[in-house]
């Protein structure tokens, strides 16, 4: 690693996927609708249920809201990456896999600290939980480690192990830089913030000033009804990506701030309740029971 | 004899969880083999966050061989009778022996188990263990998790080692077979290593890099710790909680010292010390002179090729990333004054039937300001304008500000403390930061009483609020469920008013704080008008606009005027403040038990009613306990007794002295003439020492009341004179004490 010029941000991307090309993964391309996580992805969600084998990985945008720091933070984004791989059924050398990728990357694990911390993920907006680790490079969590016990209500039959990468955390690791938006993104003298600075800033102010909330309270109301309107028509994929719509409509007017304490709860269960009812409907249409 | 090892290898065993792990593993396995009938002379556990380990020394060979015979029907019992005795046994009828019982021959079948090997025994028993073992929380993987009824574990379970002397001890569960190999370290160790007995087992590990003794390496986080600081001339802030958890984290544990900009420095040092500690397990350092140095020890896994310099080079820039955000927190925090951010504690609901966090600090201001300027309180001498009271009601009104601050929201257990850093940072007066800071204390057993005066108002009023607030909408404390942590609140109060010895009329100050709840049963009558509402809905009318302001004015009859607001809360304040009087009763036995003083004199005083000041209460329980030791206290107790026995026999008959009295009835009569107003002129004056004194008094009279007085004279008047006399006694010590309940 110190004798030749560490991967560009894309490099990271490109061998990520050549490393899991190669162990069976069908690599995808991210999905085209905003969320606050690779989870939400169908191809993770949705494909964690069933008893299908499922190899899949991808690189997927992510969009928290309330994390923009206007571009002035050198570590908080709201628009970010995670790479996201899935295997399913869990293989019994997961962990030696995960640790070889980190290898193929660059990170040396007989000079760099990394270990398995444990961290046990629960998303209430999918009714979905398991079992697993951060994992810690020299202190740092560049990697969240999931073993799917439930999603959607429903046990994972078998269950899928889930890695999602912190690009940005693991490139600026891999890249010794202190700010993410001195990234070397391309190799060839583009930076990071030469391409998502001006977006970062833009972006915050829109979250946080100036999205009109009358029309995020509608757009809410309009996925949730467009949800349950799939739902009757038996159609879960087109209803999941309602239920993807609202639950970032919802971060969104967190993020301008007019969702009280009191009515949280009540909007994140109406997420749950559409993310829940398409996995609901995702099974029987597949004609899998609980 | 030989020794047994067994090793269940696992991915990553949460560090918090081991030391259960360790006990429940030697708690199964011994139950295990006290069902076979098997003892070991010693059994070790270990465990690392990759394996748990148990070592039994000398286990035999073999189970002892055991006979067992159960009695059957007699010999003439009909066939289907034999028979069945037969199949539950497992025998076949000539195997039966036929014996004489009472004169009947009757059969017996006698079984002999012969003794098991213990490999066998083993082999039955680890699978049995693996399935029983408690993980606080356990997963399915890999294929087999097709089935819900798979394997679970707390991770997946990746291998098991299981040898008895040099042999392998051959079991299977859920796909995961025994063997004689395992694993090192994760970096330092390629391949398998195979273990060939007990004996070898932590060497062999040792030998790659995988120390499986905790404790070995407790110590070396410990020590390591602590020379990594002394090294570099600092001295560690020892953290015994770190080094269990950095153990439980690591094989080969390596400390190192690393540090950050000191820059960071102006953040506060418990701020900086959290995010060490509970984000990043790091150890913080104090200088020489005590203050916190700009130095961290983290502890690695690995012995890196460059000495470490690459693992602290990242890890330095972590806790950088995470000082960073503090500060920024902490810069942030201050551009808003404590005012505004109390004004957004009308967005947190403090508990849905009582109102916002916004309505609880009015009504601790309310009560705080109360405290402060009740009259011969002994500790406060305020009234509204001065100084005292002002800083109360600021504090008070600011104490709750920094749960909607940056900080505490990351780091909740920075309560209070932010506040006041806060409030310092605004120019508040220190009393006022003070209070801010300490009114969540005491918290528990142990810690620290505040005694600054303005403090000690605001977290009385705090914690009277909370406990009469929840009794009042009936959700006090049951069983082993506390919520609310009312009793936590309740030892509080009970150490505050101590502490400053403040004389605090406890049925007063709680009847006021019910008071200030009142405002809260606006929320009542929106819901009775909901509730009329939805009922009208159910059974499919509509509702007139002209319908709903009846219906309302009706509903809200008993809340609209002042008068009904009042009555409602009279009905139901009366039975909460007499049971929070009893629950602090409760609380004070506990409290007091520590400081060695008898429940049973805590009663005897309680139980006369009437008092709720528990400085009073408890110098009058002191009085009586030095008392009730002493010779005196303890003959007056047994004369009392002898008394009250009589009295509950012979019923409560008086009369007066028509006769001539024997010495001794005339001696007790001046006793108590003199005794009595004493007594009650000493509890007056509170000088309860001296009520004890002239209850000493009536010792020797009744002493010899009882020795020369007959009570149960046939002449009835001096019968029922006496029965009066011992009454008197009985009531004059009652204006002590209930001496009833005084045990021994």
């Amino acid at each position: 690693m110190t004798n030749k010029k560490p991967l560009s941000f894309q490099q990271i991307i490109l061998k990520l996927h050549e490393y899991w090309g190669e162990r069976g993964c069908s690599i995808l391309q991210p999905y085209d609708l905003e969320m606050g996580a690779g989870t939400f992805h169908p191809a993770t969600t949705l494909r964690a249920l069933g008893p299908d084998p499922w190899n899949a990985a991808f690189a997927q945008p992510c969009r928290r809201p309330t994390d923009g720091r206007y571009g002035e933070n050198p570590n908080r984004l709201q628009h970010y990456y995670q790479y996201q791989v899935v295997l399913k059924p869990s293989p019994p050398d997961i962990q030696q896999l995960y640790l070889d990728s980190l290898t193929a990357i660059g990170i040396d694990p007989m000079l760099h600290d990394i270990r398995f911390v444990e961290d046990d993920w629960e998303s209430p907006t999918l009714g979905a939980w398991g079992l697993g680790w951060e994992v810690w490079c020299d202190g740092m969590e560049v990697t969240q480690f999931t073993y799917f016990q439930q999603m959607g209500g429903f046990d994972c039959k078998p269950v899928a192990g889930e890695l999602t990468y912190g690009l940005e955390r693991l490139a600026m690791y891999i890249q010794g830089v202190d700010s993410v938006y001195d990234l070397d993104y391309n190799g060839n003298g583009v930076s990071y913030g030469d391409i998502f600075l001006e977006n970062e800033k833009q972006m915050s102010e829109w979250n946080f000033e100036v999205a009109d909330t009358y029309t995020l309270f509608e757009a809410f109301k309009m996925a949730t009804k467009e949800c349950e309107q799939c739902l009757e028509k038996k159609l879960p994929l087109p209803a999941y990506e309602q239920a993807i719509k609202a639950s970032h409509v919802f971060n969104l007017l967190q993020a301008r701030g007019v969702i009280s304490v009191q009515e949280r709860a009540s909007y994140m269960g109406q997420v749950r309740d559409l993310a829940k009812g398409s996995c609901e409907a995702y099974m029987a249409k597949n004609g899998w029971t609980a | 004899m030989a020794d047994f090892l067994l090793e269940l290898l696992s991915e990553e065993i949460p560090a918090r969880m081991q030391a259960k792990a360790r006990a429940d593993l030697e708690r199964l396995f011994v139950a295990q083999m006290d069902e076979a009938g098997l003892k070991a002379s010693g059994i070790t556990v270990y465990s690392t966050p990759r394996r748990l380990a148990l070592i039994a020394k000398d286990l035999p060979a073999q189970t002892e061989a055991v006979s067992e015979e159960s009695k059957g029907p007699p010999e003439a019992a009909p066939d289907q009778a034999v028979d069945g005795f037969c199949r539950k046994n497992g025998v076949t009828r000539d195997q039966l022996e036929v014996r004489d019982v009472k004169g009947r021959p009757t059969y017996f079948a006698v079984i002999n188990k012969p003794g098991q090997d213990t490999k066998e025994v083993l082999a039955a028993a680890i699978p049995a263990m693996i399935k029983a073992f408690p993980w606080p929380k356990s997963m399915r993987w890999g294929d087999q998790s097709q089935s819900t009824e798979s394997l679970r574990w707390v991770r997946p379970l990746s291998g098991i080692v299981a040898i008895l002397g040099d042999d392998l001890v051959a079991c299977e569960i859920d796909g995961v077979t025994s063997g004689c190999e395992t694993v090192g370290h994760r970096f330092h160790h390629d391949g398998m290593i195979t273990i060939g007995n007990a004996g070898d087992y932590a060497e062999k590990l040792r030998a790659c890099h995988v120390l499986v003794d905790h404790e070995e390496r407790q110590n070396i986080v410990r020590d390591g710790a602590a020379k990594a600081a002394l090294d570099a001339g600092l001295e560690l802030v020892a953290d015994e909680g770190l080094v269990i958890e950095n153990a439980g984290l690591t094989e080969w544990p390596v400390p190192l010292l690393g540090s950050f900009d000191p820059a960071f420095l102006d953040v506060p040092e418990e701020v900086i010390q959290l995010t060490a500690r509970v984000n990043q397990k790091y150890f913080v350092v104090h200088d020489k002179s005590g203050n916190l140095a700009p130095n961290f020890i983290c502890t690695a896994n690995i012995d890196a090729f460059d000495g470490g310099k690459a693992i602290v080079a990242g890890n330095e820039k972590v806790l950088t990333a995470r000082l960073a955000d503090a500060k920024f927190f902490w810069e942030l925090d201050q551009k808003t004054p404590l005012e505004d951010h109390a004004k957004k504690l009308s967005n947190i609901v403090f508990h849905e039937k009582l109102g916002t966090v916004a309505d609880k600090v009015e009504r601790v201001a309310k009560l705080a300001e109360w405290l402060v300027s009740l009259e011969g309180n002994g500790f406060y001498q305020s009234s509204p304008g001065d100084t005292l009271h002002g800083e109360v009601s600021e504090a008070a009104r600011l104490c709750k500000a920094d749960l909607v601050t940056e900080m505490v929201g990351e780091f909740p257990d920075l309560q209070g403390l932010m506040g006041g850093y806060y409030a310092e940072k605004q120019g508040k007066s220190q009393a006022v930061a003070n209070a801010i800071r300490d009114h969540y204390k005491p918290v528990g057993q142990g810690d620290e009483v505040p005694t600054d005066p303005v403090t000690v108002a605001v977290s009385l009023a705090d914690k009277l609020d909370t406990i009469a607030a929840f009794f009042y909408e009936d959700m006090p404390p049951t069983g082993s469920k506390d919520p609310f942590a009312l009793r936590r609140a309740a030892l509080g109060v009970i150490a505050l008013i101590q502490e400053s010895n403040l004389r605090l009329p406890l049925t007063h100050a709680l009847t006021l704080a019910i008071a200030y709840l009142g405002r809260i049963l606006g929320a009542d009558a929106a819901q009775k008008v909901n509730e009329y509402l939805s009922a009208m809905e159910a059974i499919g009318l509509d509702v007139s606009q002209e319908d709903f302001d009846k219906a309302k004015e009706a509903a809200l009859r008993p809340y609209i005027s002042d008068e009904g607001k009042a009555d409602l809360v009279h009905k139901r304040m009366r039975p909460a403040v007499s049971a929070i009087l009893d629950f602090f009763a409760d609380r004070l036995k506990v409290q007091q038990r520590e400081a060695g003083v008898r429940h049973d004199l805590i009663d005897a005083v309680f139980s006369l009613g009437g008092e709720d000041d528990l400085v009073r209460l408890l110098a009058r329980v002191k009085a009586l306990q030095a008392f009730v030791e002493t010779g005196d206290g303890e003959n007056l107790l047994a004369g009392y007794k002898r008394a009250s026995n009589i009295l509950k026999k012979e019923g409560n008959e008086t009369g007066e002295v028509t006769y001539a009295p024997e010495p001794a009835e005339t001696a007790l009569i001046n006793a108590l003439n003199t005794a009595e107003p004493k007594a009650s002129e000493a509890i007056e004056a509170e000088d309860f020492e001296g009520a004890m004194a002239a209850l000493a008094l009536l010792r020797a009279p009744i002493d010899a009341f009882f020795d020369t007085v007959t009570v149960n004279d046939d002449d009835p008047a001096k019968r029922a004179a006496r029965l009066g006399l011992l009454a008197r006694i009985r009531d004059a010590i009652h204006k002590v004490a209930d001496f009833s309940k005084i045990e021994g």
